[in-house]
């Protein structure tokens, strides 16, 4: 029974590795950049929300409604400077800019905040409390939260991409960012947009995250952007709902590892990439080539 | 009327193809020059400056091989710590077997080398971001697999034997003259690689990549090459840091610092130059005897100024002073020369960031 | 009327898009050098010449894809040599442009409607194209991948009409199309200028320009050879200007180098 709890936490988590996952899936689609620096901002806006519940004592899940805008407009914000301005220059460029953001991002967490690890409590039944099935089955309710608002967020991705004016913009220019100025859109504004939508769902994923486990300055980077690119892999590029099954599939596989033995979670969840990668590159649903 | 286009042709008698501007030997002499008073450097100064120039030349090794893979083969690794880290734990195997550390350091190059070509299999189909990525959780998963090792430390790490009996002062010798080698053979060793074939076809393969392998070159041979080269030389970097720290631990060994510091390094020293990394690791040896205390201030500011020269100086410190002085010191384009005169602006530049 | 050296147009009237002595560079090679040409709103000019003549650089430059190295570009009488490429087509300048280029993962409704977007006001919508090419009603849900050259040949000009250009810019419409295709599509011209536009236009089948064309521009390894209308100049002037080969002394020969 042990298992059938490892697999449905997995399932759940995956949840979550979905929605750190569509963002860096959504920039790399539209603009063609892998932002190194995704995992880091995901624990910025998790350390954001610790401080603004800090200084100004408002209900936590009032946090997400700060920081998720915040950082939306920062995404913009950043795009249309120092992310435009190394797209205009080659791929290493835009390596490197988001790289060294990922490195002064987490240095500088790591200087002001230590290494601690900080968790978002919320002193809510939500968080600590958990539901039975039968009477060995045992589900935590802020998993089954996060597992909901991914999936309602995916939703709405998905709606955004397909009916509305900003998201069929954003699938032009994705398609072809010169006819889509021949139409009178400017790419660089849709670019901006997209950034901001990559930003405020890893921000919403690492408030969530910050409630669900803890931070620290190097968890933007050994968890979250690893998890959030091997989500991707394993379920192919291009498809938000095969992101939401590459999630699940490492959140699965990684509760698995734990059940082996706790210390090969991280790396049941890698291996099993690594065998997406060999033998499917593609991912379970694929939708165009990725190489 | 017709549409006869004037030009004025030279016979091509007057043109020669050089490979440098002034007299490359003397370059040569001054390196050497170089090399044998560094070589004379642990009997004339204190041990502390010894052990930071070893410092300077492990970054300076894998400076100069993550500058082979980006700046010359387009491979842009953030996971080379992999590489760092199993070269170390080939010297602790090795150690642990009897073997002297220092003879271990080769195999170490060689065996992690070796180590590359299933990580390239693996990642080789990726375009240049997820590949990227790819790299880092390639050396994610080796750490984790390493770790569960408690032979050879597990988790926490173990003491780097094979030095017992050593004098103090005679291991910092060993370690410093090691570590000289090692830089040594890795800037020779990617000097003459660029210098021959493979530098052309990486050029080639820069420049247009369908025409390239059209015209016969093997351009995922070359690329696979240069990723071994730079595996193994990031192994050797990581056997000597495990020899001058003495000791191997898992988090120290793989941290993704190392790539940080050899990228930013490259960057702000100025990328698809092999001086490139001799400037910047001058500047990071600089910035990390200024900050020592300051541990995560040195890597904030790498960063920023490695991003600030990515967006606003892509040549970097050493692209400025060859943009200004025309100065090569490791020549490995082509110049074409007119009798007499000064050579003309037919550079064969490696790639640019 | 003589084949006018200069793109001069004798009659006076203002033109409505206008290039001065554009140079355009890829790289180091010049693509094009010194191109002058105006074209009066209502016509339909033509610029032909063979592969690699300029004609496409020359429409991009137009449009805002690519800098000029020097000389302008003037629309309705202002300087849009610095303006960006979506700031013309909002201002009326807009291209189909070479190998159609749809949006493939959108469908064709979905690609009117993204041309729709920052649309002019003006007398074109989806629902007037769909009027004009009935069967794009029934299919505007199919990924434009499936449809064949003709048909995304149409809905990459239904696309730039719903934005309401005051120019529209055909490049190469014929390139991988059948003849009887192609002679369907420019026959509908007239229905679409009908409207009160003005078009510019590249074309390699020579034969095709002349029958539309109310205006002839050729080009030859970025420089202009033969400018004038189709009545005024005959088949062998059209043929040397193309292929640039010398010509007999002619009245009203191609201008002399030097001069275009």
């Amino acid at each position: 029974m042990a298992w059938v709890n490892a697999i449905i936490q997995g399932v759940l988590v995956g949840g979550l590795y979905a929605l750190f996952a569509c963002g860096l899936s959504l920039m790399f689609g539209v603009m063609k950049v892998v932002n190194l620096a995704h995992g880091d901002l995901a624990v910025v806006a998790g350390y954001l929300a610790i401080g603004v519940i800090t200084v100004t004592h408002i209900p936590v899940l009032w946090s997400f409604l700060v920081v998720v805008p915040l950082m939306a407009v920062l995404g913009y914000v950043l795009q249309r400077t120092i992310l435009q301005g190394a797209l205009d220059r080659s791929v290493l460029a835009t390596l490197m800019v988001t790289f060294g953001l990922s490195v002064v991002i987490e240095n500088g967490l790591l200087q002001f905040f230590t290494a601690n690890s900080r968790a978002i409590g919320t002193g809510l039944a939500l968080v600590s409390g958990s539901f039975s099935i039968g009477s060995q089955i045992q589900i935590g309710y802020l998993l089954v939260v996060v597992f909901a608002v991914a999936v309602i967020v995916l939703l709405g991705l998905q709606y955004f991409l397909s009916a509305t004016k900003y998201g069929r913009l954003i699938r032009a220019v994705a398609d072809d960012r010169e006819a889509a100025q021949l139409a009178g859109a400017d790419y660089r504004h849709v670019f901006g947009i997209a950034a901001a939508i990559a930003f405020g769902t890893v921000a919403l994923g690492g408030i969530a995250y910050g409630m669900y486990s803890q931070l620290q300055p190097t968890t933007g980077t050994d968890t979250i952007l690893l998890f959030a690119f091997a989500a991707v892999v394993i379920g192919g590029l291009g498809s938000l709902w095969g992101t939401l099954l590459g999630g699940v599939v490492l959140g699965v596989a990684q509760q698995i590892g734990a059940q082996i033995s706790i210390s090969d979670e991280t790396l049941a969840g890698f291996i099993v990439f690594l065998a997406v990668l060999a033998l499917r590159p593609q991912g379970l649903i694929s939708r165009g080539a990725q190489s | 009327m017709s549409l006869v286009t004037e030009t004025t042709a030279l016979p091509a008698e007057r043109f020669r193809v050089t490979r440098s501007r002034r007299n490359v030997a003397w370059t040569g002499v001054g390196a050497l020059i170089v090399v044998v008073v560094l070589a004379y450097f642990p009997y004339i100064v204190y041990s502390g400056t010894t052990a930071i120039l070893v410092q300077a030349f492990i970054v300076l090794t894998m400076a100069s091989m993550w500058n082979l893979l980006a700046g010359y083969a387009g491979l842009v690794s953030v996971g080379q710590q992999a590489f760092v880290g199993l070269g170390a734990y080939f010297v602790l195997i090795l150690a642990l077997h009897g073997t002297s550390p220092f003879a271990a350091l080769p195999v170490a190059a060689i065996g992690c080398g070796v180590a590359a070509l299933p990580m390239w299999w693996l990642v080789s189909r990726l375009r240049s971001g997820y590949f990227a990525i790819a790299t880092w959780v390639l050396a994610a998963t080796t750490m984790l697999i390493i770790e569960k090792f408690s032979s050879i430390g597990g988790g926490t790490g173990m003491p780097l034997p094979g030095f017992a009996g050593l004098d103090p002062t005679l291991l910092t010798a060993y370690t410093y003259w090691a570590g000289l080698a090692v830089t040594v053979v890795a800037l020779v060793g990617i000097y003459l690689l660029l210098r021959g074939r493979l530098g052309l076809v990486l050029t080639a393969i820069r420049d247009d990549e369908a025409a390239a392998r059209s015209s016969g070159a093997r351009v995922g041979l070359a690329r696979m090459l240069v990723f071994v080269v730079a595996g193994a030389g990031c192994g050797a970097a990581g056997a000597l840091l495990a020899i001058s720290q003495l000791q191997v631990q898992p988090g120290a060994v793989f941290s993704v610092q190392f790539t940080a510091e050899m990228a930013f390094v490259t960057i702000i020293g100025g990328l698809g130059t092999i001086e490139g990394p001799i400037v910047g690791t001058a500047v990071y040896m600089i910035l990390q005897q200024t900050l020592a205390s300051y541990n995560a201030w040195y890597l904030i500011i790498l960063g920023l100024v490695a991003i600030v020269v990515t967006l606003f100086a892509r040549r970097g410190l050493w692209g400025l002073v060859d943009t200004h002085l025309n100065v090569r010191l490791f020549p490995v384009g082509y110049y074409l020369r007119l009798d007499e005169e000064r050579p003309r602006a037919l550079r064969v530049l490696p790639r640019r960031g | 009327m003589s084949p006018e050296p200069n793109g001069e147009r004798p009659d006076g009237a203002a033109p409505l898009l206008e290039v001065r002595d554009l140079v355009v560079h890829h790289g180091q090679l010049r693509a094009l050098d010194g191109i002058s040409l105006r074209v009066l709103p209502g016509e339909v000019y033509a610029i032909i010449g063979a592969n690699g003549a300029g004609k496409s650089t020359l429409l991009r430059t137009i449009v805002g894809l690519h800098s000029p190295t020097a000389g302008s570009v003037f629309f309705d009488g202002k300087d849009v040599t610095r303006v960006r490429p979506e700031r013309r087509a909002t201002r009326g300048i807009v291209m189909v442009p070479e190998g159609r280029r749809l949006f493939e993962s959108l469908s064709v409704e979905e690609n009117l409607k993204v041309g729709a977007t920052y649309s002019r006001p003006g007398p074109w919508t989806i629902e007037r194209v769909y009027e004009m090419f009935g069967w794009m009603r029934e299919r505007r849900r199919q990924p434009t991948a499936q449809l064949s050259g003709g048909e995304q040949q149409t809905v990459a000009i239904g696309r730039a009409l719903v934005a309401n250009p005051r120019v529209l810019l055909l490049d190469e419409l014929s390139l991988g199309l059948a003849p009887v295709v192609v002679q369907r599509i420019y026959g509908m011209l007239p229905q679409i200028m009908a409207t009160g536009l003005t078009v510019l236009l590249v074309e390699q089948d020579v034969s095709q320009a002349l029958r539309v064309a109310s205006h002839i521009h050729c080009l030859l390894e970025g420089r202009t050879t033969l400018v004038g209308t189709p009545a005024s100049i005959s088949a062998d002037q059209v043929e040397a200007a193309y292929f640039g080969l010398a010509s007999a002394a002619a009245p009203g020969a191609a201008p002399e180098e030097g001069e275009a």
